[in-house]
């Protein structure tokens, strides 16, 4: 296993867990329309119970993926969290807020009500999707930051440390912001539009096939439109956008970074395989949702009428691969994966902010494990939702929300 | 909680304070990951404590198919739920603060801080939370197997969680396993098994874990004293049998806690003397080192070490500091002084003064600068050489070259100093108390005699009579210790962390360079929101709990 291998394979890790992120953010995707697919008090409750059983799946893939990023990327952890504050504390405040929301919001003694936690699970539907989003498609976009590590030796501040004086920093944002101003960046903006509304057409589908519920699942076939639509409009816009626009590039021989027109085409042309592996994922998405469009009774096609409430499955792997061949498509074949707008020398590169390759390693030997944890997650998955969720049972369940 | 947040913000020496009175960004950024952490520690005890409880209990159902214990063990789980969930939200700030907040840091020894995490990430917190849906939700899903092995395992996964995060906090206060890359400018892990097998990471987790087992214990006698203090006559068999198993866990617990704890202070002496010191308040060392019990130590100023012979009204165990840090009778214990001043060991080998820390930290700090200029201009290797040597003699103190005034050095004495008899006085009595009731349920006396609660359940008895003020007095006593369980937990990471101020990575790293560059009122305004927002869902989850009991076994 050579180093570059090493780079090449923690990318791939920390991408696939972005991906299955992406995916379980139907979750959320779900609890943003809650209310109109629930539309009942006792729907609402079928909506929060059936992602209620799910939610610490996405939570905890999204602390992995940080834990991950930070072990084989710790100068992207570094330079973001501690660059784009506030975008990251924001994502933060709403799942905190997510995870206390669902074992609370019944519960006797909660004294700020059913309401307040269910609005909380909207908040944290609506901003965690869009934020989580709006960050990825920094990945594309570029950040404000620049990078100094000779900022640690900085000994005129060290003689003043006292009053502290941020000399010392080795990452440093180049504006007031902390990581808003990516907001004001309209394609970012598109992208993190599309990851919510991808959530909330996955959201709809999944409580389609986890809720054995006729009203929600004819009003799921409805909102599933008003979901998709935005979703693959937004989608294609910032394709386009992305095939067409400079990438950040890196030669390897000197270590710069440069600017390279039709950056993200050429990577996707070379590496041939992201493309087919997008085009599959993008044909599963589309399949999935044609799946409970088409398959209700009132359109008779017979071919998707047999897979009905299924669409989950497809759409959601189909997800997984799309997104795992975008984020490849920022890192791979010489890119950088974060770069700076503000010093493009500051940019990203898995080489220059990846662990030392005896980390790498022994990551990579831990890593091994994850095919045996992602069998158990299925394991317990399968047998949890063997039975789809009724009103009875969640009536004279031992443990409910 | 408070008052301790409000010393945090108002007792401490800010390092902002010489630049104006105003706290600056380290400051809040301090604040902000004790707020979080103390938080956090609120509710990881009773899932770890509670969770092996909760267990047991339901192993007792698997093997006797008893109804009873099946409805023990549900409820048991249920109090563990509404806790769990808020371990869970406080958690999630902890693992990206490091980023947010510790920017430097993050880079400076992400290649071997990072590992840990992940692998806290991938190994346990999936596994957590994976069985702990098959706990809540498998009852009529799974066999009863399957649903006591997804049990045990929820269990075991919040325990390696706490495995992993205690090697990462361990390695910060202990170091090991890896070598400075002047390249990359960070360090780099060389051995995973010397970080992830540290001795101080052993001890460390040993006597977190028991520790959490011991709030555990308490949590549940008390629970089940109050059922039976109100005489709740459909919880009364659970609550004895609860009780009981909660006393035996919390006396074995008690008992490893104060075990390990003894051998973490021995520890600490071996690589944290100054610790050690501000725990002791011990201002001048030398052999035959008495273990101060008490004495006044201001709890919100500063003590003048340099001038005191020792904390005034002190009363003392004779040599047993000496035995607690060098398991020797006689063994030389240094204090602040020696520690700022230099001294020579039993062996002849000489601790360097804190100045001389200090001009050899600047060395290898002018040294790394000569070599990556060196380097940048295309310097020969032979020059390049004499600065790395120069770097790699004075690599150990590196952090030193970013201390300005010795008196940086010395971690605030009064914290430690009460936090940590607080923390022993409190586990003191939890044995004490631990065994006396165990006491009482072998001798078949006071709550545990049958006249008592009429237990074993015996219909053909009258119902319940008044409880003796000793029997009272008995269960009030176990439902006031709930408070101190969480003082005692509380104050021993209060003990384990400001003990190794200045330091965010001990020698090699102190706080004011490792903090991330924002400014403090960007930090200072998500502290007050933590705060807020953490405060208000404590209430809430307290006021939960609490109506959770009230309804017993119906709910």
């Amino acid at each position: 296993m050579t180093y570059s291998f090493l780079q090449h394979y923690w990318c791939f890790v920390v991408a696939l867990l972005g991906a299955i992120l992406v995916f379980l953010l139907f979750v959320q995707g779900a609890n943003s329309v809650a209310g109109s697919l629930g539309y009942t008090e006792q729907g609402r409750r079928l909506v929060y119970n059936s992602t209620g059983r799910k939610w610490e799946f996405t939570f905890t893939t999204l602390v992995t993926f940080g834990g991950a990023f930070f072990a084989s990327y710790p100068l992207f952890y570094s330079t973001s969290f501690g660059g784009a504050y506030w975008l990251w504390m924001l994502i933060l405040f709403t799942f905190v807020l997510q995870a206390v929301s669902y074992e609370f919001q019944n519960k006797i003694g909660n004294f700020l009500g059913p309401r307040t936690f269910q609005f909380c699970l909207t908040l944290n539907g609506i901003l965690g999707p869009l934020l989580l989003g709006g960050a990825v498609a920094t990945f594309f976009e570029g950040s404000n930051f620049i990078i100094q590590k000779d900022n640690l030796l900085n000994t005129g501040a060290a003689d003043q440390l006292s009053t502290f004086n941020f000399q010392l920093s080795i990452s440093s944002w180049a504006n007031a912001s902390h990581g808003l101003d990516a907001l004001l960046n309209p394609w970012v903006l598109v992208f993190g539009f599309a990851v919510f509304f991808l959530a909330r057409t996955l959201g709809i589908l999944y409580v389609m096939n986890n809720v054995d519920d006729e009203d929600i699942r004819s009003r799921g076939s409805v909102r599933l439109i008003g979901a998709a639509v935005p979703f693959l409009i937004l989608f294609v816009a910032y394709l386009v956008h992305l095939l067409l626009k400079d990438g950040y590039a890196y030669d390897p021989a000197t270590g710069l970074i440069f600017m390279e027109p039709y950056k993200y085409l050429h990577n996707l042309l070379d590496m041939w395989y992201l493309l087919i592996i997008l085009l599959i994922g993008v044909v599963l998405v589309l399949y999935g949702i044609a799946i409970e469009i088409f398959g209700r009774p009132n359109f008779q096609l017979s071919f998707f009428n047999s897979q009905l409430n299924q669409g989950i499955w497809p759409a959601g792997i189909g997800t997984v691969l799309t997104v795992l061949a975008l984020l490849l498509c920022s890192a791979w074949n010489n890119t950088a994966y974060y770069p700076s707008t503000a010093d493009l020398q500051s940019s990203l590169t898995m080489q220059n902010s990846c662990s030392s390759e005896f980390t790498l390693r022994t990551m990579f030997y831990v890593s091994l494990l994850v095919p045996f944890v992602l069998a158990y997650i299925i394991y317990c998955w399968r047998t949890i939702d063997k039975k789809k969720i009724t009103s009875e049972e969640i009536s004279n369940a031992h443990h409910a929300y | 909680m408070t008052t301790i947040i409000s010393l945090l913000q108002t007792a401490l020496p800010l390092e902002g304070e010489s630049g104006g009175g105003l706290p600056a960004a380290i400051d809040w950024a301090r604040a902000q990951f004790a707020l979080t952490a103390i938080y956090h520690w609120l509710f990881v005890p009773l899932t770890l404590g509670l969770g092996l409880i909760m267990s047991i209990m339901e192993t007792k159902y698997y093997r006797t198919g008893d109804a009873f214990w099946r409805k023990t063990a549900q409820f048991w789980q249920r109090l563990f739920g509404i806790n769990f969930a808020m371990g869970v939200a406080t958690g999630i700030i902890l693992e990206f603060e490091f980023g947010t907040n510790w920017s430097n840091y993050s880079w400076f020894v992400g290649d071997i801080f990072g590992a840990p995490l992940a692998i806290e990430g991938i190994v346990a917190f999936f596994m957590e939370s994976t069985f702990v849906a098959v706990m809540y939700f498998g009852w009529e899903k799974v066999s009863r197997g399957f649903h006591l092995a997804s049990t045990w395992l929820t269990w075991l996964g919040a325990t390696i969680s706490a495995w992993w995060i205690l090697v990462a906090n361990s390695w910060m206060q202990y170091p090991v396993g890896c070598e400075f890359n002047p390249d990359t400018m960070r360090n780099e892990m060389t051995s995973f098994l010397d970080v992830a097998l540290s001795p101080f990471a052993i001890d460390k987790f040993c006597h977190t874990v028991t520790s959490a087992w011991v709030i555990g214990g308490v949590f549940v006698v008390a629970v089940s004293a109050w059922y039976l203090l109100k005489k709740r006559e459909a919880e009364r068999e659970m609550a004895l049998k609860s009780l009981r198993i909660g006393a035996i866990v919390g006396l074995i617990a008690s008992i490893l806690a104060a075990i390990t704890g003894d051998e973490s202070a021995y520890k600490v002496a071996e690589v944290q003397p100054m610790k050690l010191a501000a725990m002791e308040a011990l201002y001048n060392g030398g052999e035959d080192q008495s273990l101060t019990a008490v004495a006044w130590v201001n709890p919100f100023k500063q003590p003048d070490y340099q001038n005191e012979e020792e904390a005034p009204l002190r009363l003392a165990i004779p040599n047993g500091l000496s035995i607690l840090a060098t398991r020797t009778l006689h063994g030389f214990v240094p204090g602040v002084n020696e520690l700022l001043k230099g001294y020579t060991r039993e062996d002849g080998t000489v601790e360097p003064s804190a100045k001389e820390k200090m001009e050899r930290g600047r060395a290898a700090i002018a040294a790394l600068v000569a070599y990556r200029q060196g380097k940048a201009e295309g310097a020969d290797e032979a020059s390049l050489n004499v600065q790395l040597s120069t770097l790699n003699e004075n690599m150990p103190y590196f952090g030193y070259g970013y201390i300005k005034d010795e008196a940086e050095l010395v971690p605030y004495i009064p914290i430690n100093f009460w936090a940590f008899r607080i923390m022993v006085g409190l586990g003191t009595l939890f044995v004490l108390f631990f065994a006396y009731l165990l006491f009482l349920n072998w001798k078949k006396k006071g709550i545990f005699a049958p006249e008592t609660f009429n237990f074993p359940l015996d219909l053909s008895r009258s119902t319940l009579g008044e409880l003796s003020t000793f029997n009272s007095a008995t269960l009030w006593l176990a439902i006031a210790l709930v408070p101190c369980a969480y003082i005692c937990s509380e104050s021993g990471w209060l003990v384990a962390e400001f003990g190794r101020q200045p330091w965010t990575i001990q020698d090699m790293l102190p706080v004011g360079a490792s903090v991330s560059n924002i400014g403090s009122s960007a930090v200072a305004t998500t502290f007050w929101l933590f705060l807020a927002l953490f405060t208000c869902l404590l209430a809430v989850e307290i006021n939960i709990m609490l109506k959770q009991i009230k309804r017993g076994l119906e709910s």
